[in-house]
């Protein structure tokens, strides 16, 4: 089924077969949006892997189900190999948790303002590391990994300390624990321009030395394209395309990737000006596209290209 | 040079008076906009980016006016009863605002909105005006029923073409840009930025300032660039050569920090910027980036004057000639 092959063998981390997630809104009339249709993907160690979509596409919805803020509608989604869904109970779940992890979008909404940061670092080891009796140099470590002073910034609140600060905070919390997977949902979408490299090459570098997996929300392709090995894409809910990064942005082939890669503002290089764009004529596209290729049965799969696309 | 320059700043300051002191948010800006010509203006937060397009338009508490001139078809905005200014806004000088999804009122229908908008700037709301609300709609790949939704029924990208049809619906001389595309997805980026030059190129509008962070996207649609650290100007020019050749080492290293299509981690590390822009409030002289400028000598205590390199392409910095230049992707 997955296009995404390994070269070393390595066994996903994380694997996702065929997961979907449907949201029922409305009091007497069920309203029914499906946030993600048939996605299937896999994760591998070491590895970075953006998750490319506009908004309402689902990538925040995928970011959730792996971190079992929500439960799929059907499908499975497996960790090493262990169906999700069925763990249950508070050790299990603390278990799972002390190798998943997530950080967000919003730093100074993810902090409680009233606890200083020292405090935010004892909740996670009363909570994951009872038995841990070095706190104070694993903390000191885990900072300094990430670049921060542990003297100037342990007894700081949330709002004595930059946006950028609060991100490496936010990384640093989560690697307090031997985590497997990262998810870092839209992480430095509200970062300026200047800030928000610094925390990025952390992100790879920890990802690498740890032999984690970093699943990278975003909506910015060129981001994308300099932190990640692999790239999925999403279109309304479904994965459009996936595959190595490099040949995804060399040679797209769904319509909708194609057109996002032409609208991405580059200094590289500059729009087609003699193109009349228009946004929703790329609907077109694809219903054309998906005629085109509709012989191929549902799932077609270019296993050389890494693309997937569903027809349905 | 022939272009007449339909607005004009000098040593122009504007503080946030607050309880603590004075938050000098544009401390001294000169620039100029030329007739026809789309100005970007980019910054990262905090750098008086908004607060320049809230002082040529709004001229709201706490923000004060403090001194220098902003000469527009050359009216000082500044001093300008407010009766006066009342009658350029919409007409002559016209305003996209940030957060333009949330500019439409949510109870209103667009065509309410409209009919509003024009009576309060006395402008009749007959047939002919609506044919031209439908035509500039056209334009934009709106369709006529539009006019009778709420905003609650349209995309966001839907809602950024009503919101900049409506703001330049008077054909204004001059229209400020602010952060229009930075809610917007990547197709519908393309597309506001694109009508904007489209507006322009047709007449519509005389001339822009497209102020926004993403100086990626200002590459596409600007004609000359000007950067702002911390409520001064660091440099303005043409967009081509300050891309490809920034003098000022806040300009080199925010360039040098964007990420392109094309480069990847493994092969080449892009780095940012250390530390993060100074507190604004009672700021003293000086040059605003020596805190994280690995130039900085004494004489940065000093506030740099402005040098010109060539006819357009100026920059406020002591050290420019030894740091030489640096070419860039």
């Amino acid at each position: 089924m997955s296009a995404l092959v390994d070269k070393q063998g390595k066994t996903p981390i994380i694997a996702a077969e065929n997961l979907s997630k449907t949201f029922s809104s409305g009091v007497f009339i069920r309203e029914k949006t499906a946030a993600v249709q048939g996605a299937s993907f896999e994760m591998f160690p070491g590895t970075v892997f953006s998750l490319i979509g506009e908004s309402g596409s689902g990538k925040t919805t995928i970011g959730k189900l792996i971190l079992k803020l929500i439960k799929p509608t059907s499908g499975r989604l497996l960790y090493r190999g262990q169906d999700i869904t069925e763990i249950k109970g508070k050790n299990a779940l603390r278990n799972y948790y002390r190798k998943v992890q997530g950080i967000f979008q919003d730093p100074f909404s993810s902090f409680n303002p009233l606890f200083r940061v020292d405090r935010v670092f004892d909740m996670v080891y009363d909570v994951f590391l009872p038995h841990e009796k070095n706190r104070a140099e694993r903390t000191a470590e885990v900072l300094k990994s990430v670049n921060l002073n542990p003297e100037r910034i342990l007894h700081q609140f949330p709002h004595q300390l930059s946006g950028g600060q609060l991100q490496r905070l936010l990384i640093a919390r989560s690697l307090l624990l031997d985590v497997d997977v990262l998810v870092a949902d839209e992480l430095i979408s509200m970062l300026d321009a200047s800030t928000r490299m610094g925390i990025l090459n952390l992100l790879v570098d920890i990802c690498h030395e740890r032999g984690m997996s970093i699943l990278f929300i975003t909506h910015d392709l060129a981001l994308g394209y300099y932190i990640s090995d692999y790239t999925l894409i999403m279109h309304r809910g479904r994965l459009v395309e996936k595959g190595a990064t490099e040949k995804i942005y060399n040679n797209p082939v769904h319509p909708y990737t194609k057109m996002l890669f032409n609208s991405v503002p580059d200094i590289g290089h500059k729009w087609d000006k003699n193109e009349k764009f228009i946004p929703e004529h790329v609907d077109r596209e694809i219903d054309a596209f998906y005629r085109k290729n509709s012989g191929q049965g549902f799932d077609y799969v270019d296993t050389d290209h890494g693309v997937l696309f569903s027809l349905e | 040079m022939s272009a007449e320059k339909i607005l004009k700043l000098e040593e122009l300051r504007a503080y946030y008076r607050v309880l603590k002191g004075d938050v000098k948010a544009l401390d001294g800006v000169s620039l100029h906009v030329k007739r026809g010509e789309i100005l970007g203006v980019a910054g990262e937060s905090g750098c008086g980016k908004s607060t320049l397009a809230n002082t040529l338009i709004l001229r709201k508490r706490p923000l004060q006016h403090i001194s220098g001139k902003a000469l527009f078809l050359g009216k000082d905005l500044m001093t300008m009863p407010e009766e006066e200014f009342r009658k350029m806004r919409f007409r002559q000088i016209s305003i996209i605002p940030q957060y333009a999804l949330d500019a439409l009122s949510p109870t209103k229908k667009i065509r309410t909105f409209i009919t509003d908008m024009a009576h309060e700037h006395e402008i009749e709301t007959n047939a002919a005006f609506f044919g031209k609300v439908a035509e500039r709609f056209a334009m934009v790949n709106l369709d006529q029923n539009v006019l009778n939704k709420y905003p609650i029924e349209l995309s966001g990208g839907m809602k950024q073409r009503v919101v900049m049809i409506i703001s330049t619906l008077m054909n204004p001389d001059l229209v400020i840009a602010d952060e229009i595309t930075s809610a917007l997805d990547v197709s519908s980026q393309r597309f506001a930025a694109t009508m904007l030059m489209e507006l322009r190129d047709q007449g519509i509008i005389g001339s822009a300032i497209f102020i926004t962070h993403d100086i990626s996207i200002l590459y596409q649609v600007a004609d000359r660039l000007l950067i702002m650290y911390a409520g001064h100007v660091v440099e303005t020019g043409p967009v081509e050569e300050l891309i490809q050749n920034p003098r000022h080492p806040y300009t080199q290293a925010l360039i040098r920090s964007l990420p392109k299509v094309g480069a990847q981690i493994t092969e080449e590390r892009l780095e940012g910027i250390k530390g993060t822009p100074p507190e604004l409030l009672d700021i003293g002289s000086g040059c605003r980036f020596r805190f994280r400028c690995p130039y900085q000598t004494e004489k940065c205590l000093q506030t740099p004057e402005t040098t010109h390199i060539n006819e357009n392409h100026s920059l406020a910095c002591w050290h420019f000639e030894e740091i030489g230049s640096e070419r860039v992707g």
